[in-house]
């Protein structure tokens, strides 16, 4: 194995090795909410036509495992080797910014699909749905995985103690997933809300990825890739900055 | 033993100018403040220059605080220098980083260690950073050398103190690099791995490795380096083979037990006081009789009286100035 890949390789093994806290604990979490929110209001939230609340629910908790744990995963093992001190094993190696952007955002995108693929292979069973355009389904789980991955590249550079990291997480993360369409299709909202929403990117990542599911969504799935792209790129050419100069981790 | 060559050195080679191991050229490093928070920038280091030549084993020394992790951090490219620049065989730290890199092997000061991996894993990953193929027999070789085969298996969590060295010392020599760097690899190192290690890293030196070692047991230093740096406050303030400096220092040295008296004060400042052992620096038997004779004026209880010749230890005192700096 090359540099880049070996660290690839040990980032995917350090959230496998303890995949019941980074992967069975998020799928159940996705689980309860299906369960919660499903059964509070399967009957009383209609988003789509020939879509039940339950089923527009999945992909929405699918996706937003995805981003969680991506960001979760190259942030929480940032910030741990920081303060273990094991950080400087790989800080005298020869790898490039390039080698680190790659393999921590790659092992995010791992991560990503694994609690993804879990969530939606648990939740399935509590719908009917349909996958009109996989393509974009796929597309859209990697591209959102990656920018969460180096989002959390940029949050683990960043914070120097596991509370910055929590607020990182809590005051950013959070509310833009949780506000993003999720649990409801933006059209549902005062049209104040309605464009704000507009501006989060996580919301079009949430409805490209559904629109793989149902075919329809609440903006065009090209208009969503566009966004998704320029927000990753935006995103990378940060962390790989952070990276090149290195940022808090080469004083 | 294989020794990597690198671009930057293959052209050196090629030159056929001889080329140090490690060369400092006027590096400083001046902090933005101090990190006690005050306003004051702190010069860490102030225009050092030196250069360790291949094969040579050097010693840095200085008391806490000197700069020799900072300029050691910075040779490693785990800090910037403000000013100046560091080579490793020719590369440049930060412009040729990959090359000088492949270059070093350095064991880091504190005990760290990623927990999520066991012994032999941790060396198969370091291995592969630097994208070692094929690395298992080395990988073996070295588990042996540092006494750590039993060990292999084992998480890194359930080591001592003591086993969690010797990985730092193989996963730093994991790439085969031909320039070793130890920062106080002995700290908190019980004597039977102190043995072990310094068999080991002189067994490398031998074999053609450039050994760069900070430390505080100056009897280790002088034992085992052939050269020797002292750095203070930031700046140079020895740098001579080994033998020379014992020669220039003081040549004897006057060393007593002391009863439960106190040694008077005027005696006590030019004395190295350790518990009841007190030792003069003397050059000549007239001082060594000077000394003896005040102590019987004072009227004081000695015994275990011995003159011997000056080690590093004393060396580094005189260098640092003794009244301050009795902690090497």
């Amino acid at each position: 194995m090359t540099g880049w890949q070996t660290l690839l390789y040990k980032e995917v093994l350090r959230f496998w090795k303890v995949s019941f806290q980074t992967v069975a604990a998020p799928v159940l979490t996705a689980v309860l909410y299906l369960m919660i929110f499903g059964h509070v209001l399967e009957d009383h939230v209609k988003v789509y036509d020939q879509v039940s609340y339950t089923a527009f629910l999945v992909p929405g908790l699918v996706m937003m495992s995805v981003l969680q744990n991506a960001f979760a995963n190259s942030s929480s093992s940032l910030i741990q080797s920081k303060i273990m001190g094991n950080l400087v094993f790989l800080l005298l190696t020869p790898l490039s910014h390039w080698s680190w952007f790659v393999a921590y955002v790659g092992s995010s995108i791992a991560r990503g699909l694994a609690v993804g693929t879990g969530v939606f292979v648990v939740t399935a069973w509590f719908a009917h749905l349909s996958f009109v355009a996989p393509l974009w389904i796929l597309v859209f789980a990697i591209l959102g995985a990656a920018m969460l991955g180096a989002l959390g590249l940029i949050a683990g550079l960043w914070a120097e103690k596991f509370d910055q990291l929590a607020a990182f997480q809590n005051f950013i993360i959070m509310p833009m997933t949780f506000l993003s369409g999720v649990f409801y299709s933006i059209h549902s909202l005062p049209a104040f809300w309605q464009q704000l929403s507009h501006f989060n990117p996580f919301f079009y990542m949430i409805d490209g990825f559904r629109y793989g599911f149902f075919g329809q969504s609440d903006v065009s799935p090209w208009m969503s890739l566009a966004v998704v792209a320029t927000a990753l790129l935006t995103v990378s050419a940060v962390a790989l900055h952070m990276l090149r100069t290195g940022y808090k981790i080469r004083n | 033993m294989f020794l990597a060559q690198g671009h930057c050195a293959a052209l050196a080679l090629k030159s056929r100018v001889p080329m140090p191991a490690i060369s400092f050229q006027s590096v400083s490093k001046t902090y933005p403040s101090a990190r006690g928070g005050g306003a004051q920038p702190l010069k860490a280091l102030d225009d050092v220059s030196f250069d360790i030549e291949e094969g040579e084993f050097f010693g840095l020394l200085g008391p806490n605080g000197a700069g020799k992790t900072t300029l050691i951090s910075i040779l490693a490219g785990l800090s910037r220098a403000s000013s100046g620049r560091v080579l490793v065989r020719g590369c440049d730290v930060q412009a040729d980083y990959a090359q000088a890199r492949r270059q070093l092997g350095v064991v880091p000061q504190e005990l760290v260690f990623d927990p999520f991996f066991n012994v032999r894993e941790a060396l198969r990953i370091q291995s592969g950073y630097f994208g070692v193929k094929n690395n298992q027999a080395w990988i073996d070789e070295l588990l042996e050398s540092l006494g750590l085969a039993d060990k292999a298996d084992a998480n890194m969590r359930q080591l001592s103190g003591g086993m969690k060295r010797r990985v730092l010392v193989a996963q730093a020599l994991v790439h085969k690099p031909p320039v070793i760097v130890l920062d106080e690899p002995t700290a908190g190192v019980d004597v039977e791995l102190r043995q072990t290690l310094w068999q080991f890293v002189a067994q490398l030196n031998r074999e053609g490795h450039t050994v760069l070692l900070t430390t505080h047991y100056l009897e280790e230093a002088e034992a085992l380096c052939g050269r020797i740096a002292m750095l203070k406050k930031g700046r140079m303030v020895a740098l001579a083979a080994t033998s020379d400096l014992l020669k220039a220092a003081s040549s004897n040295v006057l060393r007593f037990k002391l009863g439960n008296d106190q040694l008077p004060p005027h005696l006590q400042a030019r004395a190295r006081v350790t518990g009841r052992i007190v030792q003069f620096p003397a050059h000549d038997a007239a001082e060594i009789e000077h000394y003896l004779a005040e102590v019987r004026q004072a009227g004081l209880k000695v015994e275990d009286v011995e003159i011997r010749k000056a080690d590093l230890e004393d060396v580094f005192l005189d260098v640092m100035g003794a009244e301050s700096e009795v902690q090497a």
